[in-house]
């Protein structure tokens, strides 16, 4: 950031410093990952021998094919799961939250300030207190083991309607105003107006809400039991209960959980990495 | 579906009342129209998730409620009684979880908080590959924790483990039980969750540090500040919002450890790593005591409620110290 260079010996050793500390950073973050990688395409042999194999020896898809041959670990469709519920749950949040918060942050209504109210102070509830009813509830409409399991209940969470709401009440409401001059009802005001202007606003909620439900586990470990039902997080402790030190198997149900997410992720990386980020600043 | 249902009412609710030029008082009535169908859809799911399961909860705190039995008989307070005076069988396993949760928070709270910073303050510059860094650590936290522990579990396998044999290769004893022996145990799990979260909580830094203007930095110098009085009176008065928002998320999703445990040391050795939420959810899930479970719930919240407004009275009164802002 700063321009001046009174002492250019001192930054360079700086730099030098700093490209030192990242290098061990980096090397502590990617060394595990490309570790997993290598098991994934070893022996039975290999994966287990004490003295660490950073390229496969005796290099083999075996892994992969037991496990993707086998009915009772279908990574992929657990994959497949993990992504539709996240982003279902997410597409879900930013709907009902964004509808919601704008009527809190711009229309008036008997009973405004309660509801309000309520909902707010959920925002302190431990969710861990909803955990039984919850199950009980979900297994009373019928959704234990299914897609709706992971998907509706946890979209009812305070926290978007909030974060809205005060996003809401930041805009300039004359662009609003001139819509409505313009005959513009409060749901075509609502669609044109202020959701293009609350772009930042509703990726960075939809962001936290997918990365919340995608590293959800507790849940899905057990609301979730039949293998082609299962979220990766509940698929994958079900493989390793089955696995127990079979790593090389374990690795290569890892490796296919996490290649294709991987994969998203480099290419929408700044959007998400964005996202997350403003969420400090705002909140 | 009820959802989507209620939206499409909502739209044809606003095309059909779009068109007439309102008055005053016909806007207000039909603001308030507007505002509750707006409402409806959240409303539904919060009264339906929320609400509803919340006095649910409390309910069933107060029966023996066993899912798989056809009689719940009330029993009043006893649930809670049975918990905090040792008459519940439960007694202490679930205090032993208590304490297994605050182990790990106290352990992992502060590397959490101050770790991410550093990583923060040293990618605080424009260089060159910023943003491949920023996302590489930022990746474990979209692997996922079971991603994240079934790795960890084979590098930190006592007998082929990538850590023992290094450990070894230093001359460091290369036999630690990492997931089956205290404290090792312990180390493990706040370890991994340092890997795994570190990144999450050094992008909201790095955010945070880029909104400080630079001519605060500038200013300071001018006046002779050294790095150290540059941090501690430019740097943490300008993440101080930031901080409470980290601190507090940070303490909550400790105090919920759940997955690194379950997966990584099957809340062994013993049940030394049992969590309180593993705890709750093997009673009430488990073993379907949902009323136990219910109550352990509400006492866990109670403590858990205690602590957060420690934390926000404290950020609170600092920031009143400060002055401006």
């Amino acid at each position: 950031m700063s321009t001046d260079r009174r002492d250019d010996g001192g930054r360079r050793l700086k730099r030098i410093l700093q490209y030192g500390v990242l290098g061990v950073l980096t090397l502590l973050f990617v060394s595990p990952l490309l570790y997993m990688l290598s098991t994934a395409f070893k022996t039975t042999g290999d994966a287990a021998s004490p003295d660490p194999q950073w390229i496969p020896e005796n290099p083999t898809t075996n892994a992969f094919t037991t496990i993707l041959d086998n009915e009772g670990t279908p990574v992929v469709r657990w994959l497949v799961n993990s992504l539709l519920a996240a982003g279902l749950q997410s597409l879900l949040i930013v709907a009902t939250a964004s509808l919601a918060a704008y009527a809190l942050a711009r229309l008036d209504f008997p009973g405004k300030k309660v509801v309000f109210g309520v909902i707010i102070s959920t925002l302190f509830i431990p969710p861990v207190i909803l955990l039984i009813p919850n199950y009980l509830i979900t297994s009373r409409l019928g959704w234990l083991d299914t897609l709706a399991a992971v998907v509706v209940p946890g979209a009812a969470g305070a926290f978007g309607v909030f974060f809205l709401r005060q996003f809401f009440l930041g805009l300039p409401a004359e662009l609003e105003e001139a819509a409505a001059l313009d005959g513009a009802g409060r749901l075509r005001t609502f669609l044109t107006v202020v959701l293009p202007l609350s772009r930042p606003a509703l990726v960075t909620l939809g962001m936290l809400s997918f990365l919340t439900n995608w590293n959800d586990f507790l849940w899905p470990v057990y609301v979730l039991f039949s293998p082609e039902s299962q979220t990766l997080p509940a698929g994958l402790a079900t493989l390793q209960n089955a696995n127990a030190v079979r790593y090389y198997l374990l690795m290569a149900g890892a490796v296919i959980a996490s290649v294709p997410v991987l994969v998203l992720y480099a290419a929408a990386q700044r959007y998400v990495v964005e996202g997350v980020s403003r969420a400090g600043l705002k909140g | 579906v009820t959802t989507t249902r209620a939206e499409q009412a909502a739209a044809a609710e606003a095309a059909v009342g779009g068109g007439t030029p309102p008055g005053p008082g016909a806007r207000r009535r039909s603001d308030a129209r507007d505002a509750y169908l707006f409402l409806l859809p959240y409303l539904v799911l919060f009264a339906g998730f929320v609400v509803a399961p919340f006095l649910y909860g409390v309910w069933i705190s107060l029966h023996e409620y066993d899912f798989s039995l056809p009689d719940k008989p009330w029993v009043g307070l006893d649930n809670y009684v049975g918990l905090l005076d040792g008459s519940s069988p439960y007694f202490d396993t679930f205090w032993q979880s208590m304490q297994a949760t605050w182990i790990f928070t106290i352990l992992s709270v502060p590397l959490l908080l101050v770790l991410p910073l550093l990583v923060a303050l040293v990618m605080n510059e424009k260089f060159r590959g910023r943003n491949v860094f920023r996302a590489m650590y930022f990746a474990p936290y979209v692997l996922g924790v079971a991603v994240v522990a079934v790795l960890w579990r084979y590098l930190l396998d006592n007998n082929i483990g990538l850590i023992n044999h290094y450990l070894g290769v230093l001359g460091l004893p290369s036999d630690t039980a990492w997931l089956t022996s205290l404290p090792w145990a312990w180390i493990s799990l706040v370890g991994v969750t340092v890997w795994w979260t570190l990144g999450f909580n050094a992008v909201i830094y790095l955010a945070a540090l880029g909104e400080i203007p630079g001519d605060l930095y500038e200013a300071a110098r001018m006046d002779g500040a050294s790095a150290w009085q540059r941090f501690r009176n430019v740097t943490l008065p300008g993440l101080r919002p930031v901080l409470l928002f980290v601190t507090s998320v940070t303490i909550i999703a400790s105090v919920n450890m759940f997955g690194q445990s379950f997966l990584m040391t099957q809340g062994g050795p013993g049940t030394e790593t049992r969590t309180a939420i593993y705890q709750i959810a093997d009673t009430g899930l488990t073993n379907f005591s949902s009323g136990a479970s219910a109550a352990m719930s509400m006492i866990f919240s109670f403590f858990l409620m205690l602590v957060s407004l420690v934390v926000f009275f404290l950020f609170r009164e600092r920031r009143t110290e400060g002055g401006p802002r």
